[in-house]
């Protein structure tokens, strides 16, 4: 905090990612939790999706909606606007993440808040607007049982669907004696745990005046807001207080009632594995007699209209937030969420960070890329068909243009790409290579210097071979 | 149904799928005209680490009937610049690799990674690739054939690479030119679409990740109690092979190339330290 010109979607302080993952892998009770939740999710994932006969029709079809909507989205943004006008919301435009927590804290305290109740959203995470209430005197209670895990522990999210992933149920009893009222007898069992949860925050959704939210997606034809959840604290969020503050991000529109159908069935399958969404709160606008009597509408791009601006890197921004890649990553399942040091984690956020901030020259920015093997799962199991690997691949060039031009790596690069554009010298180097039969022992390098040991630490390396295979054909067929 | 003879040392094969059809017609062509000009592709890697994987696809393709080219000109395809970011550098690689196999018909790799490269990424780089066959593709799709009349006296389990799985969609091909070796005794491999953790260079920059990867690939291989990993790609099988030679664990990482050239007369041999 303070320093407002940064763009909060990265942690600040946060380290390279090689080097919080390190600290990760060491934490054995974190590597049993994920590997033991994401395991789970994707089976499901799997099972749920096979059940539709046109799921990869579904996913065309999610990435030519997505597609339209950003190839057009300065018409769909205009006509959004003026739906949500025309049925009494206001709509506040924020270039960035410190206008739009300025937005919101000036329209909490005109509402005469101490205390807003919020609903699981990822661009209010996106901008740290917490940080931003807290500082302005303006209390924000999280409602998603998950979220609020989080909020309690002073934790950090690690996951975009479930934030509290990393935690198991004896940690969460822990978390909520030391901060709530009266569970001194809380025990372990997730019925007892839910309870507790559910005291606390009902007493909070009655007090409270103003709730803030996210969006799912927005229609753009009637301006309507969809927010999408399981627990149903979101509609108690939506229906109670006085004023709605819902902040979305620019790329969450779609441009009709019809469009939606398609991500109703995309998203449920693809993050939480159920047919139909359990709670599925829509409202245009505002309604006398029913629901907030405000609602104010913050348009959000922090970074999103430079990322449209990359032919490659803006597919990025189709992406409906379903953690269906996070489940699926190898990575991710061995590191969890929070080494991204990003709200966004996982394959998505390895993309949607470096990009939202856009300053490669940041180091932690830079190496997130590079988290990745490329195995292409995350590709795979995207519902709007976002070619992660690509964007990864794209996004490490950057890295690499904003480094020093001379690093050790660059020139060691280089000089490959030397030898091996010309056979000649690939041949001379083969044979030199050979050499390297001296560091050998029975046809195995065990060590290796940096960065060699980088290999050696973990695995052994063959020798070259004696004869190349194009030195043996050059023998006895050339 | 496919099936093919050995007809006076060439083989034939026949490209109706229905060879008891009432029509009665049966055309036949021989293997050398179905592939037309081949040449492999190497790759950098196998070339310099695994010559004889390379042997083996030219042994095998010979036995099939094919006659097959080794252009001298090639070196590396360019792989490992392109997705460590270095783009510019990539792409002389890809213009050779390009000049290099111009003309011929077919040009087959011994690893779904190199393959994937050049059919999917060479445009990005302004490249147009001529038709690339990673190994299985090439016998299963080109020369339409799925017993190789190998001898393979062992207990296998595959791992199915990601890049031949999710770039080339390779599905089952090797597995079905597996099931079709004699002796071999094939067994899953749990968790086989899991990534081994190679990555290239990602190996490198992120080695404790990659190394924790490498644990479960290598637990899951154990699992299965074989003595041979096999898979389409030397640089994934030096990793796992890598690991398992570190912890001495007696597995040994065979291509799938040296298990489909493997025959009675001529069988596979464990390499020896001093290969």
């Amino acid at each position: 905090m303070g320093d407002t010109t940064r763009n909060p979607v990265t942690w600040l302080g946060s380290p390279a990612f090689p080097t919080a993952a390190k600290t990760a892998l060491a934490d054995d009770q974190l590597r049993r939790n994920l590997k033991h939740a994401t395991g789970l999710i994707r089976t499901k994932r799997a099972g749920a999706v096979a059940e539709l006969a046109d799921w990869e029709q579904l996913r065309l079809s999610g990435e030519a909606i997505k597609d339209d909507v950003l190839a057009n989205l300065d018409t769909y943004l205009l006509r959004f606007e003026e739906s949500v006008t025309a049925r009494g919301g206001t709509v506040h435009w924020a270039k960035d993440a410190a206008e739009a927590n300025e937005i919101v804290l000036r329209l909490a305290r005109e509402a005469g808040a101490d205390e807003v109740v919020k609903i699981k959203s990822m661009a209010t995470m996106e901008i740290g607007l917490n940080d931003a209430l807290q500082a302005g005197g303006v209390t924000p209670i999280e409602t998603d049982l998950a979220e609020l895990i989080v909020q309690l522990g002073n934790d950090r999210p690690s996951h975009i669907l479930v934030p509290a992933i990393h935690r198991n149920r004896t940690e969460i009893r822990d978390i909520f004696k030391a901060t709530m009222p009266g569970t001194e007898d809380l025990t372990n069992e997730p019925v007892e745990l839910a309870a507790a949860a559910r005291a606390f925050l009902r007493r909070k959704f009655l007090s409270a005046k103003v709730a803030v939210s996210g969006a799912n997606f927005g229609v753009a034809e009637t301006g309507s807001v969809v927010v999408v959840e399981s627990e149903g604290n979101g509609r108690m969020c939506l229906t109670l207080p006085e004023t709605l503050i819902t902040v979305m991000g620019i790329e969450k529109l779609v441009p009709t009632w019809q469009d939606l159908e398609v991500f109703l069935q995309l998203l449920p399958r693809s993050s939480t594995a159920e047919r139909m969404n359990p709670y599925t709160s829509v409202w245009t606008g505002v309604t006398p007699g029913d629901g907030p009597r405000n609602f104010h509408l913050v348009l959000l791009d922090n970074g999103r209209t430079d990322t449209l601006a990359s032919t490659v890197g803006r597919q990025a921004l189709r992406c409906i937030r379903c953690s269906a890649c996070l489940n699926v990553c190898p990575v991710y399942e061995r590191t969890g969420g929070q080494a991204y040091g990003s709200v966004y984690p996982g394959p998505i956020g390895a993309i949607l960070a470096p990009q939202l901030g856009g300053d490669m020259h940041d180091k932690h920015a830079a190496s997130l890329p590079f988290a990745s093997s490329l195995c292409g799962a995350c590709f795979e199991v995207c519902p709007v068909r976002i070619d992660i690997p690509s964007v990864l691949v794209h996004l490490r060039a950057k890295a690499v243009e904003a480094k020093p031009r001379y690093s050790p790596e660059a020139i060691g690069m280089a000089a490959m790409s030397w030898v091996m554009a010309g056979p000649r010298r690939f041949h001379v180097a083969q044979r030199l290579a050979v050499a390297g039969r001296l560091l050998s022992r029975g046809g195995k390098i065990r060590k290796l210097p940096f960065p060699g040991s980088k290999w050696t630490n973990s695995r052994d390396l063959p020798a070259p071979a004696k004869e190349s295979f194009s030195a043996w054909w050059k023998r006895t067929r050339g | 149904m496919l099936w093919y003879s050995v007809h006076t040392g060439k083989l034939w094969v026949q490209i109706s799928r229905h060879p008891m059809s009432s029509s009665g017609s049966v055309s036949i062509v021989p293997t050398e005209q179905r592939a037309g000009r081949v040449a492999l592709f190497a790759t950098c890697l196998t070339d310099t680490f695994f010559p004889d994987t390379a042997r083996a696809v030219v042994r095998l393709l010979e036995r099939l009937g094919c006659s097959v080219e080794f252009p001298q000109g090639q070196t590396c395809c360019g792989q490992m610049h392109f997705n460590t970011g270095y783009r510019a550098k990539a792409a002389p690689l890809a213009r050779n690799v390009a000049s290099v196999f111009a003309g011929y018909d077919a040009v087959v790799v011994p690893s779904g990674s190199c393959a994937g490269m050049v059919r999917h990424v060479y445009p990005d780089l302004s490249v147009t690739p001529g038709p690339v066959y990673e190994l299985s593709e090439f016998l299963v799709d080109v020369l339409e054939i799925e017993d190789v009349g190998a001898y393979f006296p062992h207990r296998v389990t595959y791992h199915p690479t990601c890049h031949s799985l999710r770039m080339l969609g390779v599905g089952d091909k090797p597995l079905r030119l597996l099931r079709a070796v004699k002796g071999l005794d094939l067994v899953e491999l749990p968790a086989a679409e899991s990534c081994c953790g190679f990555g290239g260079t990602f190996a490198l920059k992120n080695a404790e990740v990659s190394s924790a990867m490498l644990a479960d690939k290598m637990s899951c291989v154990l699992d299965t109690g074989a003595d041979v990993l096999t898979a389409g790609d030397n640089s994934c099988l030096m990793h796992m092979g890598g690991g398992l030679s570190r912890l001495q664990a007696g597995v040994h990482p065979v291509h799938l190339a040296e298990i489909l050239a493997s025959t009675e007369e001529e069988p596979w041999v464990t390499p020896l330290a001093t290969r």
